[in-house]
């Protein structure tokens, strides 16, 4: 029988959740790292057993994690992240010259095909590659050097590099997004970037239809239609179905269109899930109720999944690496909260239960489907 | 006659000790005058993983959140290459990495 894997980020380290195609019972392993912010650790999908993990602390910097078993163990690799040539600026919150300083790493996405190739999205946004298993890293500085970068503005969280998605039929396609410079595409596989804000619309900007400058909070795709992409940004849900040059918003009937993660069901490309939060000054679901909302049809039309869920007196967030979906059948849905709890639907959102529910506050979910 | 190499102590905190996989104090053994920067060297060739995590490995510059302390002063502002105290240097008195107290 197939086996689900889930990997944890908290503020305080990182939690290895295991349970067999029932998704019923769970064997919860952590903290790794302990004490330590875990922003983020993903699987290989070219090799199970190989998995990078961002380590990161206010004292003592960032170091870069590989495990080779699964998770069971765990070895530092290479933590220096330099930007390519002369760093140059961007603005600060004051809108003067900010320099650019690396603070963390935010995301690691693996290669598709190579466990040795991992790409980093790092706070002052950039994207770096190793292709050396996180030995050594490099920066794709196309991305930064783009001509907007000077006046690329960080979000509440700081200047992140926080999504990675690689196309999985065009290996030279990648896309990242910033907050809160906006989405980006590659089809050089890295070397030179487009912004493909097309259809976005911010009010907090001065020109709310800008090339750059807004919020984006994470993008999603389904493997088998790379050219459709979901996105939740700061406010609005949209939808690009031409890779990213045009997005139409399909937030409909979402009861607020704020919020942070975004995911696509692993075997229909049009359904999707997002969790509305109230607003950007109030980051907790609406009337204290936790509530997924699922579309069917790509958008537009969203329903409530409620079962199992708190739905009084509820105030957590889910970030926006804080979630994801398994490959079994039917499709498992996770999401972890700022309240320590990661909760599991094993029937695609019908129905709830938290596999734990005391973690410190989690900042990063993935999942890894396992044979 | 030839001159020993010195000897340092070196605590690290809590953290550090567990990313380098190592109980209690450190002991370098240098073969030069010690400053904040050659105990530095010799401790990061001794625990590569411990690169980055106390001074940026580009610029040498402390982390912000990091002092140096030893025999009950603060040596933080120092000059890198500035030798360390005698106490210090003899191995009577440990160089103390101390993760600030910060963040509420």
């Amino acid at each position: 029988m197939s086996q689900v894997r889930v990997l944890v980020g908290t503020r305080k380290g990182a939690f290895v959740l295991t349970s067999d195609g029932k998704r019923e019972q769970w064997e919860i392993n952590g903290p790794h790292f302990a004490g330590w912010e875990i922003y983020h650790m993903k699987g290989s999908p070219a090799d199970s057993n190989r998995i990078y993990a961002s380590q990161t602390s206010g004292w003592f910097g960032q170091v870069m994690q590989r495990s080779d078993d699964g998770g069971a163990t765990w070895n530092p690799v290479g933590n220096q992240f330099v930007y390519d040539g002369v760093p140059g600026t961007h603005q600060w919150y004051d809108g003067t010259p900010h320099p650019w300083e690396f603070a963390r790493v935010w995301h690691v996405e693996p290669s598709l095909t190579d466990p040795d190739t991992v790409y980093a999205g790092v706070e002052d946004a950039a994207l770096f590659r190793s292709t050396d298993g996180g030995t050594s890293w490099q920066e794709l500085s196309g991305l930064r050097g783009h001509g907007s970068g000077p006046h690329w503005q960080p979000g509440a969280g700081g200047m992140c590099l926080h999504t990675i998605v690689l196309d999985p039929v065009n290996p030279k396609r990648i896309f990242t997004a910033i907050s809160a410079a906006g989405a980006f595409r590659s089809d050089d596989a890295g070397t030179t970037w487009t912004p493909i804000n097309r259809g976005l619309t911010s009010d907090g900007l001065p020109d709310p239809n800008a090339e750059v400058g807004h919020c984006v909070h994470r993008i999603a795709m389904h493997p088998s239609r790379p050219n459709t992409l979901f996105m939740q940004k700061h406010w609005d849900v949209m939808r690009s179905d031409d890779a990213g040059d045009s997005w139409r918003e399909v937030s409909g009937n979402l009861p607020t269109d704020f919020g942070f993660p975004i995911e696509v069901h692993a075997h229909e490309p049009e359904t999707i899930y997002v969790v509305p939060i109230t607003s950007d000054s109030y980051h907790y679901p609406p009337e204290g109720k936790l509530r997924v909302y699922r579309s069917r049809t790509g958008g537009g039309e969203w329903e409530a999944l409620t079962s199992g869920l708190p739905q009084r007196d509820c105030y957590v967030n889910v970030l926006r690496d804080a979630s994801a979906v398994d490959a079994m059948d039917p499709c498992g849905i996770y999401f972890g909260t700022t309240g320590g709890q990661v909760y599991a639907s094993p029937d695609a959102g019908d129905s709830w239960s938290p596999i734990v529910r005391d973690l410190p506050a989690v900042l990063s979910v993935e999942v890894q489907t396992l044979p | 006659m030839t001159e020993r190499p010195a000897r340092i102590r070196v605590v690290l905190p809590a953290h550090l000790r567990t990313l380098a996989q190592v109980d209690g104090e450190v002991a370098l053994e240098l073969g030069e005058t010690p400053t904040q920067r050659t105990v530095l060297d010799v401790l990061e060739r001794r625990y590569p993983t411990l690169r980055g995590t106390i001074r940026d490995q580009v610029t040498l510059r402390r982390r912000p959140f990091v002092r140096f302390f030893a025999c009950g002063e603060d040596l933080s502002h120092r000059e890198l290459d500035e030798p360390l105290p005698e106490a210090v240097a003899a191995g009577v008195e440990p160089f103390m990495v101390v993760g600030a107290m910060a963040g509420g």
